[in-house]
This record gives C-alpha cells, sequence and structure tokens, in this order.
C-alpha cells in the first residue's frame, strides 16, 4: 500500500523529470546517430558519421575550444573575486552594508539586462572604456569586433555577474569558521596572508568545491549575452558550444547534426558531475 | 596591508555598481548626455516615456509575471509532493528514482532546448506560457531541498498526527508544510528571480507578443539593427529590471538568505 502511495505523490513531478531530462536524452543520443529528415527525405541511419563531420568541423573545433576557454576563466576568476569580496566585507568597515549590496546586485540582473548595458561601455568610440582611454591617450579598440578582444570582453562581463553570487557563500563559510582558530594563529604571531593560507583557505575548500562544480556547470548553458552583444561572432571567435547548437538547430535546421552537438555538451557535463561524486569529494573533507 | 584593503575594498563595490549607476544616467538624460558625463545636465524621462511607447512593455511585464506565477506555483505543488513521497515512504526503485530526479542538476532544460522543443510542439504548445513553465515545474533542485527539510521533521509529530486521524495528505498540509515555511520561502525567491530573469528557452518557445516575456522582449528592443538611441535601450533595461530590483532593495536580507540557504547542501 505504501508503495503505491509513495509512487503516486512521487508520479506527476517525476513523469515531468523523465519528459523533459531523460527521453530527450535518450532521443539526442539516438538522433545523433541518423541523417537528418526533410520534407523529401526521410531520416535514415548513418552510423557515426555526424561524429566524422564534427570533428572535421572548423566551428565546432572553435566553439569548443571557446566554451572551455570561457568556462575555465570565468569560474576561477569568479571565485577568486568572491572569496576577496567576502573577505573584505567579513572586516568592520564603514558603509558594509552598502558595499555588500554593490557586490551582490549585479547577480539580480538578468544577463539580457547585463549585456545591454555592457554592450554601451565596449561600443567604439563612444563607448565609456574607450572614452576613458582616449582621455589618458591611449589607442582606442573595439572590444567586440576584435578577434582576440571579444572572448575576453565577455568574460570580464560574466565575472562582473557572478562574483557576488559566489561571495556569498564565502561569507556563510567564513562565518563557520571557529574564532579560537585565529586567536590562535595571532598568538603564534603569524601574518595575515600566513592565517588565510594555513587556515582560512584550507577549511574553506569544501566551500570552494562546491562552488566550483556548481558555476562550472552552470557555466555550459551561458550563452544569454552572446544575443545581445556578438551572435558568437565575429568569426566564431565568441561562440559557445550552445549558442553553436542554439544556431544548427533553429537557424539552420539540422537536427540531426545538432542532436550530434548536444551530445558533446551534455558529455562535458556529466564528467563533471563525475568528478564531484567521485574523485575529489574524497580528498576534500575536513570533518 | 590594511590600507591596501580598504582601498581594494571600495575600489570593488565601485567596479561593481557604476554599470548600474551608468544604466540610470543615460536612462534620465536624453540622448546627447548618455556619454557626456555633465553634473548639470537636465534630467528628463522622456527616454522612459519612448521606450514604454514603442514596445509592449506592460504586455511583457504581464506576461512575465504569469510565466513566473504558473512555474512557482506549479513547483511547489508537484515538488512538495515528490519530496514528502522521497522523505517520508519507502517504496519500490526509491533510491534509483531518487537518482533519476537528481541527474536533472546536472542537465538542465535548456541543455536539451532542441529535444525539448519537439516535445513541446508536439503538445501544441508552442508560443504559450505553459510551453515556457512546463519544463521548468518539476524542479529536481527543488525536490531535493524540501526532501532535505522534510527529513529534519521529527517523526513523532507524524504519530501524534495520526494518532488525531489525519491522513497521509493531512499530515503533509497540517504538519510538514508548516513546518518548513522558511524552506519554501527560500526556494520561492530562488525560483522567481531565475525565472524572471531566464532568456533561452522562452526565446526559442515565445513568437508572439502575447507571450513574450521581459527578457524576450528587451532582447529584440535593443537589438543594435533596431537603431534606438542608447538612452532608450537604458530606460527599457531598467523597467525590466526594476520590478526584481525594487523586490531585491526592500528584502534584501531574505534574498541573501535564501540564495545562501538554498545554494548549500
Amino acid at each position: 500500500m505504501r508503495h503505491v502511495y509513495g509512487w503516486l505523490l512521487l508520479l506527476p513531478g517525476f513523469i515531468l523529470i523523465v519528459a523533459f531530462t531523460h527521453y530527450p536524452t535518450v532521443t539526442t543520443f539516438i538522433n545523433s546517430f541518423f541523417s537528418n529528415q526533410t520534407v523529401l527525405k526521410p531520416k535514415r541511419f548513418i552510423g557515426l558519421d555526424n561524429y566524422e563531420y564534427m570533428l572535421h568541423d572548423p566551428i565546432f573545433m572553435q566553439t569548443l575550444k571557446n566554451t572551455l576557454y570561457f568556462s575555465l576563466t570565468t569560474v576561477p576568476l569568479s571565485i577568486m573575486i568572491a572569496l576577496a569580496m567576502a573577505i573584505f566585507v567579513q572586516e568592520k568597515i564603514k558603509a558594509r552594508s552598502i558595499v555588500r549590496l554593490a557586490y551582490f546586485t549585479p547577480t539580480i540582473l538578468p544577463m539580457v539586462a547585463v549585456a545591454n548595458i555592457w554592450l554601451f561601455f565596449y561600443a567604439p568610440e563612444i563607448g565609456l572604456i574607450n572614452q576613458v582611454l582616449h582621455y589618458f591617450g591611449f589607442n582606442e579598440y573595439n572590444f567586440l569586433g576584435d578577434r582576440d578582444l571579444v572572448l575576453g570582453s565577455t568574460i570580464v562581463m560574466t565575472v562582473w555577474k557572478e562574483a557576488g553570487f559566489f561571495m556569498i557563500f564565502y561569507l556563510a563559510a567564513l562565518q563557520g569558521i571557529p574564532k579560537e582558530l585565529y586567536e590562535a594563529a595571532k598568538i603564534e604571531g603569524s601574518s595575515p596572508w600566513t592565517t588565510f593560507t594555513k587556515v582560512t583557505f584550507p577549511l574553506l575548500m569544501p566551500t570552494t568545491f562546491f562552488v566550483m562544480i556548481n558555476a562550472l556547470i552552470n557555466s555550459f548553458k551561458m550563452i544569454d549575452h552572446l544575443f545581445i552583444l556578438t551572435k558568437g561572432g565575429p568569426d566564431n571567435a565568441s561562440n559557445l558550444l550552445l549558442y553553436y547548437i542554439y544556431d544548427v538547430a533553429f537557424s539552420f535546421f539540422d537536427y540531426s547534426y545538432a542532436a550530434t552537438l548536444t551530445m558533446v555538451l551534455l558529455t562535458i557535463l556529466i564528467i563533471i558531475s563525475l568528478i564531484q561524486f567521485g574523485l575529489i569529494e574524497k580528498k576534500i573533507h575536513y570533518k | 596591508m590594511k590600507l591596501l584593503q580598504k582601498i581594494a575594498t571600495y575600489l570593488l563595490a565601485l567596479i561593481w555598481i557604476l554599470p548600474l549607476f551608468y544604466t540610470f544616467w543615460a536612462a534620465f538624460h536624453s540622448e546627447k548626455y548618455s556619454a557626456n558625463f555633465d553634473i548639470f545636465a537636465p534630467l528628463s524621462i522622456q527616454s522612459f516615456y519612448d521606450a514604454w511607447n514603442q514596445a509592449p512593455f506592460l504586455h511583457y511585464l504581464i506576461n512575465t509575471f504569469t510565466l513566473v506565477t504558473i512555474i512557482l506555483i506549479g513547483q511547489m505543488i508537484l515538488c512538495t509532493l515528490a519530496a514528502y513521497a522521497f522523505a517520508k515512504f519507502d517504496f519500490y526503485g526509491k533510491s534509483v528514482a531518487f537518482f533519476l530526479v537528481l541527474m536533472q542538476l546536472m542537465i538542465m532544460p535548456e541543455n536539451l532546448i532542441l529535444e525539448n522543443y519537439k516535445t513541446i510542439s508536439y503538445l501544441n504548445l508552442v508560443d504559450t506560457t505553459w510551453g515556457m513553465a512546463i519544463p521548468y515545474i518539476a524542479s529536481a533542485f527543488g525536490i531535493f531541498l524540501l526532501r532535505q527539510t522534510f527529513k529534519t521533521i521529527p517523526t513523532e509529530l507524524d504519530e501524534a498526527a495520526k494518532m488525531e486521524g489525519c491522513s497521509q495528505l493531512g499530515i503533509l498540509f497540517r504538519v510538514y508544510i508548516p513546518l518548513s515555511k522558511s524552506t519554501y520561502l527560500a526556494y520561492a525567491l530562488v525560483s522567481v528571480s531565475y525565472h524572471w530573469n531566464n532568456f533561452l528557452w522562452p526565446l526559442i518557445i515565445a513568437n508572439s507578443n502575447n507571450v513574450k516575456p521581459l527578457t524576450v522582449g528587451l532582447a529584440i528592443f535593443a537589438a543594435p539593427e533596431s537603431g534606438v538611441q542608447w538612452s532608450t535601450i537604458s530606460a527599457a533595461t531598467l523597467i525590466s529590471v526594476a520590478p526584481l530590483l525594487l523586490a531585491f532593495l526592500i528584502f534584501q536580507k531574505q534574498f541573501v538568505n535564501s540564495f545562501l540557504h538554498t545554494g548549500i547542501k
């Protein structure tokens, strides 16, 4: 009886999760082995052809590289700044609540709005950053139009948006560190830097790991800004995997290739999660 | 060291708030001052007037509000039931089911836009609010969070309620839900801010102004091709973020606490 009851309670949610997570994962996998279905041609099994095509697709290689670069820079940079922020607002300083509010506010804004704001900063000539550069006699840059600068520019903006969010996790973790440890360090005459590297940072390791994994998983779906800032350009220099999938599926209508690309994205996400469950979690436990 | 840290603290705060200040500046001044900072420049709300007239922002606002409400109510109901099942019942396949639910934490509906789009169009829900809402209604995150909270509620309360003649669902409503209010509040704030800001999925599903939420409306309005002026874009941006930003300023503490509360497992 309780078996039936348990399943009945679970069922509505479970059906939806299967319908929008597991079922599409399986169909994506299957479709990646088929050719595209058009009005004239029905889809047919083509084995690994899509995957082979993918490996020779320069745009895919570029977006994969960009995506890994984007994730592996924004996440550590945001985490470092977040940690600094948390330590700063732990101190007894003037206007502490205003400072904390300033750090946290970008978190609450939608990425689309953030990109709108930053579009103006990066604009050539009239853009704020260029005006400042110009004022100090430096050369002007076309941040979003230059292949070498565009990905970095979106990374800076993303770090600005994300850091405040990670800060609050560090704030909570810092409050959990026993005061006695700091007193002991003081008695030993340890410098602030030594106290940080020998006491604070190791104790924050579990928080860092938690934030890092979640931030990484999130970073693979961060593409809203591309719709406003660059559309992946110039020359795919700022294109990211999920945006490329969107383009292939909804602009080129190549569903089977989009499925193949999605499999790459899913594989990356699963690998990150496996790392979380398996390897590192065992090592970073201090309790 | 101390002084250096102080300088860094305030400098960082300044850098972090400056973009928002700029947006306010541009929105409340006419276009010729949007890149030209003159402290005595006359204030103007013309840009808000322009933005409001050039795109149906009231419509977008109502759409976002409807979307967020549907998702939130759906999540509350479905996640509560599922969490209750996981927390208090033993049933066949429970641990497998729990693992399958948790998989959604790593693979979110946004990662499967293509296949999910096919499902939504099969269900005839393209260009509807339901089409935007339905993949998010069963949230593994919500289920997990509520399950953790339900598990901390002592079973003695359960038994007492049973003695009083409460049914299983009665116990859920009279004991578990009231005792988990703070988790519900925290989850609600996180969910609302997430879906208020969500963009990609609504962009794919919504075609007409009747269902487009603020984020999608704003993105189209502010596209460079549309040739809209900076001050107007800034005003439109502020219109879009104002309700959430205002709520955030009022409930600052609750917001921060709920992000914390829901983030730390």
